[in-house]
């Protein structure tokens, strides 16, 4: 008997079906480079001031021209992109991992329990993810930690929930009444049978709630709450150039710019990963 | 007497693979005609193929309806004019056919009215005389239930009332009875045969069960991996193949008191390995040089079958 | 194994009673009791092979959790060679080991992050089966066995065929060595050629190994094929049970009759089919639950609910008027017709 070849997608790959998908995997993949290389590729120091070029417009000295601090915002706004990245990696980290351990406790624990935890999670869920940022921020001050941190904790409601809803799809699979009627002690049959079918689905989510996490630091250092100057965040040079507006439109654009483009390209990338790998999609394929 | 359907050289490709291969078939007025074989054998490709619901597939070949011509010729406009008409479908799970936001009534009346260009009390009146000829006892209570509130046997016999309100022609049942019991599926069955019966309509039935064909059918029509390998009629064709993949598929069959089973190894070759002559010859025990070289065509009367080696 | 002298499964009365919500109440919190099983009385001999038949909401498959301890009865004692069976699955290993089971939905049952190896070598390290040396070696014995190559071990479920699958889930069966194998509707839904490759390969192993079994299906031409003994099951309660032969070849319940008569077969004409539907558990007719639709009602059977009673060489019928023994063929001759 000879074995059935596992479902090949064809023989094109991923990246020349999904045009959008590699030109927005190349963008994102330029960010990441980008930021960690900022000191070879910036031109400039991204905090030396130099007030004899304050204002300028774009031109071949400064490419995106200067600030009201005279500083290259082309340089500011690839240092920009390390914080975001890092400000966005780290704080859905904190997310999944925390919603991870909360959504497996509700999910697994049912009773009491489980009630309680679901209704934390949604007295959470009910605040959206910037107003809960900001009062964390509010409790624990001001900083690129303490912003991980508060959009980490901000994000546990989501992922716990999502989390949650898989665990509960996963515990009543027949795999795992399975394993039950094998007598596989109950701690090895969470962690061979149910982690592993909530751990991918979790991996997708991360991918897509990165843009989410970035958009909400940049928001906090816009509202003045986050990152503290002269650090080089997007959000607060945002901030910074709107009073100028009406005549230096580049010092918001520029950032605001570049933040619109990484997260389009990482919501594009998240989106394609899912359909890609996403067992739930590729069942209705 | 003309045939009602004819499909001369029926080919449909998805993508590299070739799904159905120059397949030939003819359905009389009125006959009943039973498609078997095993998964991944197309017959249900070539119902869908006759009610022209298969997508993006490529198709070639002809299938001219009696007073119709070439379907795969017309232009949708027209072809959804047939359907429903002239050709109505059932299929396998009811439930999922039917619309679970609407009450059977509205789907029933609203197939009426599009069908027949009933006004609402004359199309009510027609549905609850169709409610009735498919066995459903208290019609207009009926009419006002979800089809979740039905049991899947109730299900079906409404998709069966759906698919006869225009008194169709013909008739493609795919695998109506497979996901019921057994002692609904008799009455299914019977129900259909009755039901078209009584209108003249012919209808092809697609089945995986042998033995039900058998009971069932007039003619059979067995297929492997997409082609026609026999036709003829049933006690022809089952009684006295000449294929010898008729004879092994005949040998599966599990009657009450089967002791031996001559199991056949091996699966249906995948699409990408498919022999070049005889689809059949990597299983066949008859199995000849010539056969792995050259596709060996349908040919015989009434009772034809593709074989260069038959039993 | 302790106890080899008691059946391997014994029912004695066994009840299984749901709390659902009262049917039409929308909102209410008010519960009837919804009897999955009815009186259920059953013994399973070592070494026997039974099918239990019937169709949906037959309680069937409530019976197999009862078998498999997975729930335990409302009412009565579910034994398991003379041990509450619910008691025996808690008190350690030896009756998970003992007890196989193999699922209908055999690809749902396979975890489809796990590769066929690893599948395969969670009960033999459960159990300690073999050494952990001779694991993979074991898989691959177990893989030949069931008719598949070596190299499926490397293999996720996702890559196998509907048949391969199944035979994987027969291979996990088979691995922790067990006495008693369960099965539900384990070759349904299958291609004719891939039901009759498990077939055989079933029975093969039941003689092999000296299985006893016991096979959910719903084709009495499986029962038939693989299993010595036969219950046919009506809505929650077997209404009859003996030798399969001799049940199918003069069914003494007309329901036996009746699905005797519906299986298709070669050329005979379709048979007049049983009329109405299996009514609700929550709303059974007084008397005899198969009297609404029974051919041969009589006026007592509205009145009193027939028991199993013994009716002949190894078997009972629940029916105030059976088909008669030596007239029964004659009988279910002329059912059929």
């Amino acid at each position: 008997m000879t074995l059935v070849e596992p479902a090949r997608r064809g023989a094109r790959s991923i990246f020349l079906r999904r045009p959008f998908f590699t030109l927005a995997l190349l963008v994102a993949v330029g960010y990441v480079l980008a930021a960690i290389f900022a000191p070879l590729v910036a031109p400039y120091d991204p905090v030396a001031q130099d007030f004899n070029a304050m204002m300028q417009a774009p031109s071949g000295a400064h490419l995106m021209g200067t600030d009201s601090y005279g500083q290259d915002i082309l340089s500011r706004v690839i240092f920009g992109a390390r914080y975001a990245l890092i400000i966005g990696f780290f704080a859905v980290a904190i997310g999944a991992i925390g919603g991870l351990i909360v959504g497996l406790a509700a999910g697994l624990s049912g009773g009491w329990v489980e009630w309680a935890l679901m209704r934390l999670i949604d007295s959470i869920l009910a605040l959206p993810s910037l107003i809960l940022a900001v009062a964390f921020i509010a409790i624990l001050g001001q900083g690129v930690d303490k912003v991980v941190i508060a959009v980490g904790l901000s994000m546990i409601g989501p992922f716990a929930r999502t989390v949650r809803a898989d665990v509960l799809q996963v515990r009543v699979q027949l795999f795992v009444e399975a394993a039950g009627l094998m007598a596989i002690p109950r701690a090895v049959i969470i962690w061979r049978h149910i982690l592993p079918n909530v751990i991918y689905p979790l991996a997708v989510q991360v991918t897509i709630r990165i843009s989410e996490a970035i958009l909400v630091s940049s928001s906090l250092s816009f509202l003045g709450i986050g990152v503290t100057p002269p650090t080089p965040d997007w959000g607060l040079m945002i901030a910074e150039g709107r009073a100028f507006v009406s005549f230096a439109a580049w010092m918001s654009a520029m950032p605001g710019f570049a933040l619109a483009l990484l997260l389009i390209a990482l919501s594009i990338v998240g989106d394609g990963i899912r359909e890609e790998f996403d067992p739930k999609l590729k069942g209705k394929a | 007497m003309t045939a009602l359907l004819n499909i001369q050289s029926l080919t449909v490709d998805r993508g590299p693979a070739r799904i159905l291969d120059r397949v030939t078939l003819e359905v009389g007025q009125g006959e009943t005609v039973a498609l078997v074989g095993e998964s991944g054998a197309g017959k249900s490709t070539i119902a869908t193929a006759i009610m022209r619901l298969l997508g993006e597939a490529q198709t070639s070949g002809q299938i001219t309806l009696d007073g119709a011509g070439d379907l795969l010729a017309l232009r949708e406009r027209d072809m959804v004019g047939l359907r429903g008409r002239r050709l109505s479908m059932i299929f396998q799970d009811a439930g999922a056919a039917l619309n679970p936001s609407y009450t059977v009534g509205r789907q029933l009346i609203s197939a009426v009215r599009r069908n027949l260009g009933l006004d609402k009390t004359a199309a009510r009146a027609r549905a609850i005389e169709l409610m009735t000829q498919v066995g459903i006892n208290d019609p207009e209570a009926r009419l006002t239930a979800y089809p979740h509130q039905l049991s899947g046997g109730m299900q079906q016999r409404v998709m069966v009332a759906i698919a006869l309100a225009a008194d169709p022609d013909l008739l493609l049942a795919d695998e109506p009875t497979s996901a019921l019991d057994v002692t609904i599926q008799a009455q299914i069955v019977r129900l259909i045969l009755a039901q078209t019966k009584a209108r003249g309509a012919a209808c092809i039935f697609v089945l995986h069960d042998l033995a039900l064909a058998s009971q069932a059918c007039d003619r059979i029509v067995v297929l492997y991996a997409g082609q026609v390998v026999e036709s003829g009629p049933a006690r022809d064709v089952l009684e006295n193949a000449r294929h010898p993949y008729t004879r092994q598929l005949k040998s599966c069959v599990l009657e009450i008191g089967t002791r031996d089973l001559i199991a056949p190894e091996g699966t249906v070759p995948s699409h990408r390995d498919m022999p070049r002559g005889c689809r059949f010859a990597t299983r066949c025990p008859r199995v000849q040089d010539r056969c792995w070289a050259e596709a060996p065509p349908l040919e015989g009367g009434a009772h034809s079958f593709a074989c260069w080696n038959p039993e | 194994m302790q106890n080899a002298e008691r059946p391997v499964f014994e029912l004695v009365d066994v009840e299984k009673v749901f709390q659902v919500r009262k049917p039409g109440q929308r909102f209410g919190r008010q519960t009837v009791g919804l009897h999955a099983l009815d009186g259920v009385r059953l013994s399973v001999g070592q070494g026997a092979s039974l099918a239990l038949v019937g169709e949906s909401g037959s309680g069937k498959s409530t019976l197999l959790r009862v078998l498999l301890g997975l729930d335990a009865p409302t009412n009565g004692q579910a034994l398991y060679r003379g041990r509450a069976i619910r008691e025996a699955r808690a008190g350690g290993s030896d009756f998970a080991r003992d007890v196989a089971m193999v699922y209908q939905d055999a690809r749902g049952s396979l975890n489809p992050r796990m590769t066929i190896g690893a599948l395969l070598a969670e009960p033999l390290r459960r159990f300690a089966v073999v050494p952990e040396a001779q694991i993979g070696a074991r898989v691959e014995q177990l893989l030949t066995r069931v008719g598949l190559p070596a190299d499926a071990a490397a293999r996720y479920p996702a890559a196998l065929s509907g048949g391969q699958v199944r035979r994987v889930a027969i291979a996990r069966a088979l691995a922790s060595e067990p006495s008693v194998l369960v099965a539900d509707e384990a070759v349904s839904g299958l291609d004719v050629s891939t039901q009759a490759q498990l077939l055989s390969l079933l029975r093969r192993l039941q003689q092999e190994m000296g299985l006893t079994l016991v096979f959910i299906t719903h084709d009495l031409g499986v029962a038939s094929y693989l299993c010595e003994n036969i219950a046919i099951m009506y809505l929650g309660r077997i209404v009859e049970t003996g030798p399969t032969d001799a049940v199918l070849a003069a069914p003494a319940h007309p329901y036996t009759a009746a699905l005797r008569a519906a299986a298709p077969s070669f050329f005979q004409p379709i048979a007049e089919p049983l009329p109405g539907e299996i009514p609700s558990p929550l709303d059974l007719p007084a008397g005899c639950r198969f009297s609404g639709r029974c051919p041969r009602v009589q006026g007592d059977c509205h009145a009193s609910d027939p028991y199993l009673a013994r009716a002949g060489e190894g078997r009972s019928v629940a029916c105030l008027h059976p088909l008669a023994s030596p007239q029964a063929s004659a009988l279910a001759g002329t059912f059929q017709d």
